[in-house]
């Protein structure tokens, strides 16, 4: 789950970590009372909260010298739609605005905190070479990325973070701020049960100050049983309808462009799923994981999901029974069907558990759903179906 | 022979008396794995299934001698229930639970490396099972065969595909193990690659991989200078788009690394036989092997 940079820089502010004051404007009216709250004698930076990068380069983050230019900035944002290179073709609604105390800045970093996957710890990576594209960064100049493992006890930790101080040409008063920010967002990224924490960049005022100008935040999805406040502030305006629809109901769905619906138990089939589509020449219109457990509802809802598409011209089922039974499948697929109004061609596998029984159950439906045995041949015949 | 579990196996079921883990542990029963009771903290003393509960790992380990656990409690106690297992000295823990937090999972593995003698399976996965002599998962029993092939994956369903084919085509299966789809788990496929190739009744290997992360270019790493049987490989999530969570916390492709092309490039280049048809994993075996 995804926060607001506002958001975010709120919990920074909670962990001392040192961001810039902020106003929110989430109508025209608020304008006023956002400026009053910040210091505004040098003018504010507006910025569009949406949750992508890449904001800047649309025109999503603008510095305002007076209260016209922010009332400009809100109009031509507030309740639109913001676009940029991480966003899809539709992009995502503004409906917030931050305007943020003006930083002096002397130079630019990079910081983030992560899962390391390889080293099954939480590492921290630092670049001097802030404000770009970090993973550029890493292609062309991995020498510059610096990386500190959260692996070791205090004392070791401590020497680690002279020893990148020093890497970082930073100044003792500096240092002593880098430590607290090391600390304090290792910290917050375990009590918050975070996935990633990103500032980019990280500044150095003019005055030398360390400063985070930009705060990002992933939160772990299989930790938000115990992070109540966190789970507060999702804002399902910033994701996808359907995908936000399907984790209602416990299911794993992801949008695609293409025209065949899946649907599938098991995330590795289900990619495996559209692999095969797209290798007989077809293009898959979603992932959709059933899970492991599912019911003849859910089933359902996973029918109506891949359904509120309108490029779905033809559904594959694919469902491999370990725990799901194929017979329940069966079930909830013949009972969808004559719930809701489904004039596309249905092409159904089943194998595993009970799967004998889901075939018999299908075939005696008198549905126009077309049963294959493997997943081959099921391809092969949705492709040539949707054509 | 086969790897991890065995006949010889003495297995424990970590919320035994849940309703997944009553049904699962049955079909393990029946499949005549040597289950010998079950932890469920509060019902010590009950018999479910006709074995023993105990309240907890040390005493169903002093009771039953049981080296093995499979772990069916829900995600938000399945961080205590590994630590539990691990600290009173079980050899192979098998967690099948999903949506285990990741940063418990951190936790889980420094005790793992304090606790050397206990290897953990998953979490988020099907579990293990050697045909013919003990299943310990979730998988569906009747696709098995025994066999020659070990097989070794990240994906639930996509290793009963591989199953099914490996027994289609007559081969059957050594040891199969679902490693999980979670970012950050117990056994990695190099650990599994280790023991298939030190394994005398595994001829060949299928390694079935997905997006996100390096395990699999790290196993090609591993293949190219230590593996001297037949590998046939098979990643998922070639058409999965950039930033998007898969299903598993795992597989998902950021900042542009642990793309299925990736992979199948680290692979090629280690001399591994990639299919990029999931359909074709047990005819290119049977290709290989001739």
């Amino acid at each position: 789950m995804n926060l607001h940079e506002f958001q975010a820089k709120e919990l920074f502010e909670s962990y001392d970590l040192p961001v810039s004051k902020r106003g929110l404007i989430r109508k025209l009216s608020d304008v006023d009372s956002a400026i009053a709250s910040i210091d505004f004698s040098n003018g504010c930076v507006a910025k569009v909260q949406a949750h992508t990068g890449g904001r800047g380069k649309v025109g999503g983050v603008k510095l305002c010298k007076n209260k016209e230019e922010i009332e400009n900035f809100v109009n031509s944002w507030l309740g639109k739609k913001i676009i940029t290179n991480q966003t899809d073709e539709a992009g995502l609604p503004v409906n917030i605005i931050s305007i943020d105390e003006l930083t002096d800045i002397d130079s630019e970093l990079y910081m983030s905190l992560i899962v390391d996957r390889a080293d099954k710890c939480v590492s921290m990576i630092v670049s001097k070479a802030g404000g770009m594209n970090i993973e550029e960064v890493a292609e062309t100049n991995p020498e510059k990325i610096l990386k500190l493992k959260f692996k070791h006890n205090v004392q070791v930790l401590e020497q680690y973070i002279n020893e990148l101080s020093s890497k970082l040409d930073f100044n003792t008063n500096q240092t002593e701020q880098f430590k607290k920010i090391v600390k304090n967002t290792h910290k917050l990224f375990v009590e918050k049960d975070l996935s990633l924490l990103e500032i980019n960049p990280l500044v150095i005022t003019s005055s030398g100050d360390l400063h985070c100008l930009d705060a990002k935040i992933n939160v772990d999805e299989n930790a938000l049983y115990r992070q109540e406040e966190i789970s507060g502030q999702r804002d399902p305006s910033q994701e996808d309808q359907r995908e936000y629809e399907a984790k209602q109901h416990d299911l794993s769905y992801v949008s695609l462009d293409g025209n065949i619906g899946c649907m599938v138990n098991g995330a590795g089939l289900a990619m495996g799923t559209m692999d095969t589509i797209k290798l007989y020449d077809g293009e898959p219109a979603n992932f959709l994981d059933v899970g492991g457990t599912a019911t003849k509802e859910r089933v359902g809802e996973a029918f109506k999901l891949i359904l509120s598409d309108k490029n779905v011209k033809g559904i594959l089922v694919n469902i491999f029974g370990g725990i799901v039974r194929c017979d329940l499948i069966a079930e909830g697929i013949i009972g969808a069907i004559n719930d809701i109004d489904v004039n596309v061609p249905i092409v159904v596998r089943l194998q595993g558990n009970m799967s004998d029984e889901g075939k018999i159950l299908l075939n005696n439906s008198g549905l126009n759903v077309i049963g294959e045995d493997s997943l081959m041949k099921a391809s092969q015949k949705i492709v040539e179906l949707v054509k | 022979m086969s790897i991890l579990i065995d006949n010889k196996t003495k297995a424990i079921f970590q919320g035994f008396t849940g309703s997944q883990a009553t049904m699962h542990a049955a079909q393990c029963i029946a499949y005549g794995t040597n289950i010998v009771g079950g932890v469920t903290p509060g019902k010590g003393g009950q018999q479910h299934l006709n074995l023993p509960v105990f309240d907890n790992v040390k005493e169903a380990i002093d009771e039953t001698g049981a080296n093995t656990s499979v772990i069916f409690v829900p995600a938000r106690f399945s961080k205590a229930a590994i630590v539990e297992a691990a600290e009173n000295g079980i050899k192979l823990i098998i967690c099948i639970t999903e949506g285990v937090p990741v940063l418990d999972m951190i936790e889980v593995i420094d005790v793992l490396n304090n606790n050397r003698g206990s290897r953990l399976i998953g979490p988020n996965c099907p579990g293990v099972i050697t045909p013919g002599e003990a299943k310990l998962g979730i998988m569906p029993a009747s696709i098995h065969k025994k066999g020659s092939v070990g097989i070794v994956s990240r994906s639930g369903t996509l290793t009963y595909e591989a199953v099914n084919q490996t027994s289609e085509v007559g081969l059957g299966q050594s040891t199969c193990v679902g490693i999980g789809g979670d970012p950050i788990n117990g056994t990695s496929f190099i650990d599994c690659l280790k023991m298939f190739q030190e394994d005398s009744q595994t001829e060949s290997i299928v390694m079935v991989g997905e997006i996100g992360g390096t395990a699999e270019e790290e196993a090609a790493e591993y293949i190219k200078d230590n593996i001297t049987k037949p590998v046939v490989s098979y990643i998922a999530g070639v058409t999965a788009p950039k930033g998007k969570r898969m299903g598993h916390a795992g597989a998902i492709i950021s900042g542009g690394k642990g793309t299925a092309q990736d992979k199948f490039k680290a692979l090629e280049s280690a001399g591994v036989s990639v299919v990029t048809d999931l359909n074709l994993i047990g005819s290119k075996l049977v290709e290989l092997l001739k």
